[in-house]
């Protein structure tokens, strides 16, 4: 198999695609969003608890390939107890850790989204990887409708 | 279609295929499976040489220009002309408009003969399985005149039923717009009873067709249509052209399109005349590469010969529609009776976005996704499709390459 694909489709995300967390509707949200990628037809609907700045909860709903999923339930783990800013900036963090390849995929500094520097090889999934935190992004400045192109 | 299995096909597919130069190429390493001629078929040598003829030693503008180059020029582009015309067997070159492809072929007759006999409470009559863009230029149309756009249903296989059709029309309609071949479903439509329905009720009827001209012989009187489309780059030709054929008097009362150079007879600004047929809609200097390019790759086309590209693709629409069913969890979408060698599948619990990606590795391109044709994927409540079209310089030994690839998805995905 080429190396390439291993390193996109590494077990983690296999396992998030297979069993997202945070996945469905939760019963209230102070934000939420619906993002959507016309190329694909993925679609994410991110939910968001922030109390005092804090992202106290997040979740998603959709429809998407693996990638865009695993995305999706890896970030919503990972954002939960960060402050906005913070979520923000892990955005930027991560949105060059797929596109650059100069950027070391430091578990130390990346955490989990380390798993996500195989993208960078696949030009066009880059979108598919991005929808959700575009998407979280949406909700937190309160534009309800995102699409990535 | 089983009985095709059997058909020792007459082409020579290693002498094709050597005639494609990007055939060569070592996409990470392997060969190139290229299984995405629904979206546009490669380029032989022919063609590729053509244009590159036409720059040397041809290029000019054609039309009106009293030198050496511009009469090369204006021969090369008339003759290709007379060549499209032979090809599709219209009566003259009247009836041959050069256009970047159908897309545009078929946005100039909503806004010619749409815009001129089109009104509030008419009806166009499309099908379920249309392309976008024989879709949304008739919900311009119908926005701005007050129009309606009728569609006729497809089933659970990708196919429309005649009685549909013919309860579907009525003395409201003014136009028929259907696809010959679905390019997301392979589906061949019975165009021509079609035709004979509309017909008699009067009713023009324009053709799709982007993806049948590619796999079967046209013959644009003998199916009888009003209108004919053909994108070039589907047919082995470069891309940014293509014809729209249409039937002489009906081409004649038609409005122009676009207004500019070449489509007029005179200009004056106490009024205008336009130019003859086919002229009158081919305003601005044209793409003259493209058209020559066309005509080679028709050429080339014909010279292989159409009973024996259909021979082949369909041994090989057989062939790779029986091995993938022995994949696990896959489904074809379109399972039409008379198919062209176009085969969709989705996979359970694997996105096609995913399997695109991982069989590109394997060198073999497919495409993903929804294919311009949205309705079709709401139909069958799938968001999009994976799907591998075949061609003449396509092998049984790529169709199973496609499926070992496939075998390697499912195994990762589980
Ligand atoms: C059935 C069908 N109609 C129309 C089109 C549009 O053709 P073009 O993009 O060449 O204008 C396509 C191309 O994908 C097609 O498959």
């Amino acid at each position: 198999m080429n190396d390439e694909i291993k390193e996109l489709y590494q077990q983690v995300i296999l396992d998030h695609n297979k069993n997202p967390r945070n996945f469905g509707t939760p019963d209230s949200c102070s934000h939420d969003a619906n993002g959507h990628n016309p190329l694909c037809g993925d679609t994410v609907h991110v939910y968001l608890t922030v109390n005092n700045g804090v992202i106290e909860d997040a979740h998603f709903k959709g429809a998407g390939c693996a990638i865009s999923k695993a995305s999706a339930s890896i970030m919503t783990d990972i954002v939960r107890g960060k402050s906005v800013e913070e979520a923000k900036k892990l955005f930027e963090a991560f949105h060059k850790l797929i596109v650059d390849d100069s950027i070391e995929p430091d578990v130390d500094v990346y955490g989990k989204l380390a798993v996500f520097a195989g993208v960078r090889e696949f030009p066009s999934r880059v979108k598919c990887a991005s929808l959700a935190w575009h998407t979280m992004q949406a909700a937190i400045d309160n534009t309800n409708e995102v699409t990535t192109e | 279609m089983s009985d095709q299995t059997h058909l020792t096909t007459a082409l020579d597919v290693d002498a094709i295929r050597s005639d494609f130069p990007i055939l060569q190429q070592k996409p990470y390493g392997r060969e190139l499976a290229y299984l995405d001629n629904g979206a546009t078929a490669q380029k032989p040598q022919c063609v590729i040489a053509a244009v590159n003829t036409y720059y040397r030693e041809q290029n000019s503008n054609i039309h009106r220009g009293v030198h050496f180059l511009s009469e090369k020029a204006t021969k090369a582009y008339e003759g290709a002309r007379t060549t499209v015309k032979n090809f599709l067997n219209a009566r003259s070159e009247k009836e041959i408009v050069f256009v970047r492809g159908t897309t545009e072929a078929i946005n100039l007759i909503a806004y010619t003969f749409g815009r001129s006999q089109i009104g509030e409470g008419d009806e166009i009559l499309v099908s379920e399985m249309e392309h976008h863009s024989n879709i949304v230029p008739w919900q311009i149309l119908c926005e701005e005149r007050g129009c309606t756009l009728k569609v006729v249903p497809i089933s659970d296989s990708g196919e429309i039923s005649i009685e549909d059709v013919q309860q579907l029309i009525n003395e409201r309609t003014k136009l028929v717009s259907m696809v010959y071949v679905s390019n997301s479903l392979g589906t061949v439509n019975p165009i021509k009873k079609v035709i004979d329905i509309a017909h008699s009720h009067d009713i023009p009827v324009l053709v799709d067709g982007a993806q049948s001209t590619p796999h079967m012989r046209v013959d644009v009187q003998e199916l009888g249509c009003d209108f004919y489309t053909v994108s070039g780059h589907k047919l082995f030709g470069p891309t940014g052209i293509g014809v729209l054929y249409g039937r002489e008097e009906i081409l004649e009362n038609m409005p122009p399109f676009h207004g500019g150079g070449d489509m007029i007879r005179s200009v004056s600004f106490s009024g205008t005349e336009y130019n003859s047929l086919p002229f009158k809609f081919e305003a601005g200097t044209p793409n003259i590469a493209g058209t020559i390019g066309l005509a080679e790759a028709m050429k080339y086309v014909d010279s292989i010969g159409y009973d024996a590209i259909h021979a082949h693709e369909q041994d090989l629409l057989a062939y790779a529609t029986e091995k993938l069913q022995t994949i696990d969890g896959l489904r074809i979408i379109g399972t039409a009776e008379n198919k062209a060698s176009v085969i969709s599948f989705v996979m359970d619990g694997i996105h096609p976005h995913d399997i695109g990606s991982f069989v590109d590795r394997q060198g073999v391109a497919i495409r993903v996704g929804h294919h311009c044709t949205q309705p079709v994927m709401e139909k069958f409540g799938i968001p999009a499709t994976s799907r591998a079209s075949f061609t003449m310089y396509n092998t049984r030994e790529e169709a199973d390459r496609l499926v070992e690839a496939l075998q390697m998805v499912r195994e990762m995905f589980g």
